[in-house]
């Protein structure tokens, strides 16, 4: 027993540390003071009224919304349509394309953002939201190509063939028969694309400017100028949104 | 039957089609307006300000440079052996847990994961700055007289990347952990082998692949990274990426911030060929992705 328990007391010592700065974000965000601290005499919401009451914030998480719900609209018909392509040819096409197809994900940010400002500034889409949409939509395919190799890979193909042979079309095939098959994966696909979209900063930094200003940018803004603990507050709002959603997902999955 | 034949043929070379538009679409979409401007950066290494490879020869040249990509690798080789450490401790420990409990362990990663590299990173500000939490602590309690210098440095740089390296160094190596069959464990104590001995001769060669997987995928993400070392380095740790980022928005040197790219992609892309030897490359994500 005493060999493991070594082990367990660094994993606990680690989950400490991935939680200390969540758990953090919390006091801090209630504290009564204009700068960072925690509370000391009673607790105040100041900086969450901060947050409503300032335009700028929510015009900045309505820009993230539609940016990346757009975003992953788009990577999950470019995803889904390549991995359904591929699932049905293989060969050739799975090896060579799809390592070529996951480059957005290793390819470091900084490298396609300085890309990105080179080329869309010769075709005009800079601080557009085209422009951003198209970005984050090409960094949120390779996650929907895995999510929805993954669920292709629990369906059988003589299903797909089944329905051919019995007289349905193609397009009827995938609409009614391969699509339904593989909705869990189209929908976590769905919200890692979003999400990559929702967090994205480095591109945004180099591509928007005035008209398109998203949240992550805002945020970023904010931390160059002076730590305001009304981030704190939307941090902590963040947080619980996230933790709610794996809980409601654990809940679903039971 | 010979009149039914040809019409299957033809529906099946109209499936055949279908399917390969559907791979060729999504291909062209991201040849054009992803790979074509990627490509287009690289080649400026070699024609800006003019053709030739004097952007390459700097790299052998200049001091700035070699301080640069020293920082880089400092920093990245040191978040590397920190989190694989840590990760494979962690892994280790919810191993011999109950499942409820590694439940919640693994609920914790998987919240971290989640949570936005930014709001993390002001987190730890918060944590680290002089007149932080921790230092406010330690001098409550009367441990210290001045302020702790934990921010602005390489120890904060490296704090906050291994915090945010660990989901993904922990997931691959606790999948290839709970793959290892356990009866070899107990074939080895039952021949007369010590707790040690078995771990170190049975359990942890075969749990190489997951840490050799993680150690460069945490590579890979390290080597290019930009928002934890720039909130946390506060223009101290300046790292490749940064770099770059200066060099095309104050110094405007296409050239150079270029040249520094088709380095960073060239190291990336082989490393990640390296890694597809013991990771499948996004497997661990794609799983993530169903549990999540």
């Amino acid at each position: 027993m005493n060999a493991s328990l070594f082990p367990r007391i660094v994993a606990w010592a680690v989950a400490c540390f991935l939680a200390l700065p969540v758990l953090i974000m919390l006091p801090i965000s209630l504290t009564p003071n204009r700068y960072l601290s925690l509370p000391k005499d009673g607790i105040s919401l100041r900086h969450y009224k901060s947050l409503i009451d300032d335009p700028q914030w929510i015009a900045s998480i309505a820009d993230s919304l539609f940016v990346a719900t757009l975003a992953a609209m788009l990577a999950v018909v470019l995803g889904a349509s390549f991995a359904i392509g591929i699932w049905r040819r293989g060969g050739m096409a799975e090896r060579v394309l799809q390592p070529i197809m996951l480059a957005p994900m290793i390819v470091p940010p900084i490298v396609h953002s300085v890309a990105f400002y080179k080329g869309w500034a010769e075709i005009g889409l800079l601080d557009t939201y085209t422009g951003l949409i198209l970005v984050h939509a090409m960094k949120g395919t390779p996650f929907v190509i895995l999510t929805v190799a993954a669920a292709l890979a629990n369906f059988d193909p003589r299903t797909e063939q089944a329905a051919r042979s019995l007289g349905a079309s193609a397009g009827r095939t995938m609409a009614w028969v391969v699509l339904p098959q593989i909705k869990g994966g189209l929908l976590s696909g769905a919200v890692f694309a979003f999400f990559i979209s929702w967090d994205e900063i480095i591109v945004a930094l180099f591509i928007t400017m005035r008209q398109v200003y998203t949240l992550p940018r805002r945020i970023w803004d904010g931390l160059e100028d002076n730590i305001d603990p009304a981030i704190a507050a939307l941090g902590s709002l963040m947080i619980l949104a996230t933790v709610a959603l794996m809980i409601l997902q654990t809940i679903k999955k039971r | 039957m010979t009149a039914f034949a040809p019409k299957t043929a033809s529906g099946a070379g109209r499936t055949d089609r279908f399917y390969l538009l559907m791979i060729v679409l999504p291909c062209a979409f991201l040849a054009l307006l992803y790979f074509l401007p990627v490509l287009n950066v690289l080649v400026l290494s070699v024609t800006e300000p003019q053709p030739g490879i004097q952007n390459y020869q700097m790299l052998a040249e200049s001091g700035a440079l070699h301080r640069i990509l020293l920082n880089t690798l400092r920093v990245s080789l040191s978040t590397t052996a920190l989190t694989l450490l840590l990760g494979y401790m962690f892994s280790l420990g919810i191993n011999s847990m109950a499942p409820r409990t590694r439940t919640v362990a693994l609920f914790v990663v998987l919240a971290s994961f989640w949570i936005s590299a930014l709001i993390r990173a002001y987190a730890w500000v918060a944590i680290l700055q002089p007149n932080g939490l921790i230092n406010q602590l330690l001098m409550g309690i009367g441990l210290i007289d001045t302020p702790l210098i934990l921010v602005r440095n390489e120890l904060g740089v490296i704090i906050g990347m291994v915090h945010y390296m660990l989901p993904y160094a922990i997931l691959p190596i606790y999948a290839n952990m709970a793959g290892i069959d356990r009866s070899l464990l107990r074939a080895s104590r039952a021949l007369g082998a010590n707790r040690w001995r078995t771990f170190w001769w049975v359990f942890f060669p075969q749990s190489l692949p997951g840490l050799a997987g993680s150690g460069i995928l945490v590579m890979i993400f390290s080597l290019g990274f930009y928002i934890t070392p720039a909130i946390l380095g506060g223009g101290r740790v300046v790292m490749i990426a940064e770099y770059i980022s200066i060099q095309i928005s104050e110094t405007l040197r296409w050239g150079v911030a270029t040249m520094l790219a088709t380095v960073l992609v060239m190291v990336v892309v082989a490393l990640t060929i390296w890694m597809s030897r013991y990771l499948k490359v996004g497997g661990g994500l794609a799983s993530k992705g169903g549990k999540s």
